[in-house]
């Protein structure tokens, strides 16, 4: 092997490679957490969606979120049901109640959800073995994950307490737990049955529902069911594949909130003081070895060569300093992940992303460091 | 090549500056190195030596004239023809301009594999020419471990090290006290005849004067052709 000239000499000084690899670790930690809880908040926003049962969505097509939903007639659910290839076809009513925090007495605002017992919809195992538990009159189960402010239900009923409160001013029970976690409108969750739920909504009407769920029939192919769906289905109801309907939420939250705007600044911010740290180590690095590199170009080594050691030694230390921040950051995603109930997991995409970020990072200040090189001059070092 | 002289300059002249700042410093050179000569030149400070020195290296493009080294018209040559020529020159400098983040081996093994067929062989070459000037126990020093003496032994010996038909130094000795200043002076003598290059060599150092073929003496920008032979 020729020698490695840009390693020798990034690693002869061990103080000055620690200070850029924490520098540059630094910048993709900040990367990695700005679009990590970029991410993290919009699948918060997809939770529910996510646990639903379904291949294909119905929704009205004035619905802008989970939390802004036109309902339409569950006759477009028994319509479905007729399209080769489905099935079945549940409806879920959805709706904001307000919920009494039995210790302070005062209300807040609950997200429930309402679906037929018999036809069980979500893919959460906690809920699908409580189904007999919501069959009971006014009985709900409880997001353990709801925010503080409705009191320590969960606590209180891991405890052992039964736990009568009010939604809606009717009392209802809380008969069990399951979790799903807070997202930009919603602070805390109930599930029942949709007979609970129209008992606790009483202006709302069993043959409007808020959401279709469409489920196929075994070897079914999803893109041709939806495709017949949307040709059977009259306009006053929209089908949505399991991506789409994800996408339709958060494309929403997206745009009606400067979230996705401020972590992508964020993330821009770390790239900046990092392409800043990076430059200050090459230029300074380069203006040290000024005589050396004279004297390389007065043996007989080109300006090309030099250009590309400062190349190799900006890719050298974007992949030392890729390595810690990429470790570092993992075990933040966990502790984060702990503290606040956030999904945020390491996605490969997205550390693909920031490697690639990390490296155009240390090549951009490789490029203006480079031209500290022009101050090499051969004709110079006889004197 | 041996009968072609390695150096040959014909009305060469040299100016820096433009319009009123314009300062001549080299003024109508004639000079003829052959090899095996070992050329040492002086003169006063500003006289215009290290001028001539760096345009014979081509680490400068010349102006007027004619200057040819190793059979190459350096006047008018493109950037890359002046890298070309710049590897057959082994240089020395007054302070010795070894990489410091690089070990002695590695400082001489970079001159090397500008020319060696492999890395292995610029290795090999790099450690036997160490061995050549007596630094066969300080291959892996790094220079802030090195003497002075010992340094300018690493330079000479990446001079030489691509074996080339033309070494210039620059004030080679200034460093160093009169008995190393010797040794280097007698090893870059030894080396050279083994080698059969010519050695083009700036020094006010008068104690070295006697291993030259002959001195050449410069004054504002001329050369003043009182050509010694000092040895037969």
């Amino acid at each position: 092997m020729k020698m490695p000239l840009a390693w020798l000499q990034l690693t002869r000084e061990r103080v000055r490679l620690l200070v850029a690899v924490a520098g540059i670790g630094f910048a993709v930690i900040l990367m990695f957490l700005q679009l990590g809880f970029r991410a993290a908040l919009f699948d918060g926003a997809v939770r529910l969606h996510a646990s639903f049962e379904a291949d294909i969505f119905l929704i009205g097509p004035k619905s802008s979120a989970l939390v802004s939903m036109q309902s339409f007639s569950q006759r477009r659910l028994y319509q479905a049901m007729a399209v080769p290839g489905v099935a079945g076809a549940s409806p879920v009513y959805l709706g904001f109640g307000r919920f009494r925090n039995p210790e302070t007495n005062e209300t807040r605002g609950i997200f429930a959800v309402g679906f037929n017992p018999g036809e069980p919809v979500f893919r959460l195992g906690e809920v699908n073995r409580q189904l007999a538990s919501i069959r009971k009159p006014d009985t709900v189960l409880f997001d353990r994950a709801s925010r503080s402010e409705y009191g320590p239900i969960a606590a209180r009923y891991t405890g052992g307490e039964s736990i009568v409160t009010e939604v809606n001013d009717r009392r209802v029970r809380v008969g069990g737990l399951f979790q799903m976690g807070t997202s930009f409108a919603i602070n805390g969750a109930l599930i029942t049955s949709d007979l609970n739920f129209l008992r606790l909504f009483g202006e709302r009407s069993k043959g409007l529902v808020d959401l279709g769920l469409v489920r196929l029939a075994p070897g079914a192919d999803p893109q041709r069911v939806k495709a017949d769906l949307r040709a059977a289905l009259p306009a006053d109801v929209r089908v949505l594949s399991r991506q789409e309907y994800m996408d339709f939420e958060k494309d929403y939250w997206n745009r009606s909130t400067p979230i996705g705007y401020i972590f992508a600044l964020g993330a821009a911010m770390g790239f900046i003081v990092g392409t800043i740290i990076v430059y200050q180590i090459l230029y300074t690095d380069v203006s040290d070895h000024l005589a050396e590199y004279a004297t390389l170009k007065a043996i007989g080594y080109t300006n090309g060569y030099l250009l590309g050691v400062v190349f190799q030694e900006a890719f050298l230390l974007s992949l030392l300093g890729f390595v810690p921040g990429f470790a570092i950051s993992f075990a933040l995603y966990d502790l984060t992940r702990g503290a606040t109930l956030l999904p945020l997991t390491m996605d490969p995409l997205r550390a693909a992303l920031i490697f690639a970020l990390t490296v155009l990072m240390c090549a951009v200040s490789g490029a203006i460091a480079v031209r500290r090189l022009r101050a090499a001059d051969p004709a110079e070092i006889f004197a | 090549m041996s009968l072609m002289p390695v150096i040959a300059i014909r009305r060469l002249d040299h100016t820096y500056g433009h319009g009123a700042l314009e300062r001549r410093v080299l003024s109508d050179i004639d000079l003829t190195i052959a090899a095996g000569e070992l050329v040492i030149l002086t003169g006063p400070s500003g006289s215009g030596k290290t001028t001539l020195l760096t345009l014979i290296g081509a680490l400068r493009s010349p102006q007027t004239g004619s200057l040819r080294v190793l059979g190459q018209e350096l006047c008018g040559a493109s950037e890359a023809d002046l890298v070309a020529i710049r590897r057959n020159i082994g240089y020395i400098f007054q302070s010795h301009n070894l990489l410091g983040f690089l070990t002695a081996r590695q400082n001489v093994q970079m001159a090397a594999e500008l020319s060696a067929g492999s890395p292995t062989e610029a290795r090999a070459l790099s450690e036997a020419i160490l061995v050549a000037v007596g630094l066969s126990e300080r291959l892996d020093y790094y220079p802030e471990n090195l003497s002075g003496g010992q340094k300018q032994r690493v330079a000479i010996a990446r001079a030489l090290v691509n074996r080339p038909s033309l070494v210039l130094a620059d004030e080679p000795t200034a460093a160093l006290d009169s008995k190393s200043g010797r040794e280097v002076v007698e090893l870059m003598q030894q080396l050279a005849a083994d080698q059969g290059c010519a050695i083009l060599m700036v020094t006010h150092d008068s104690r070295i004067l006697d291993v030259a073929t002959r001195t050449v003496h410069m004054e504002d920008g001329r050369l003043v052709q009182s050509e010694t032979a000092v040895r037969a």
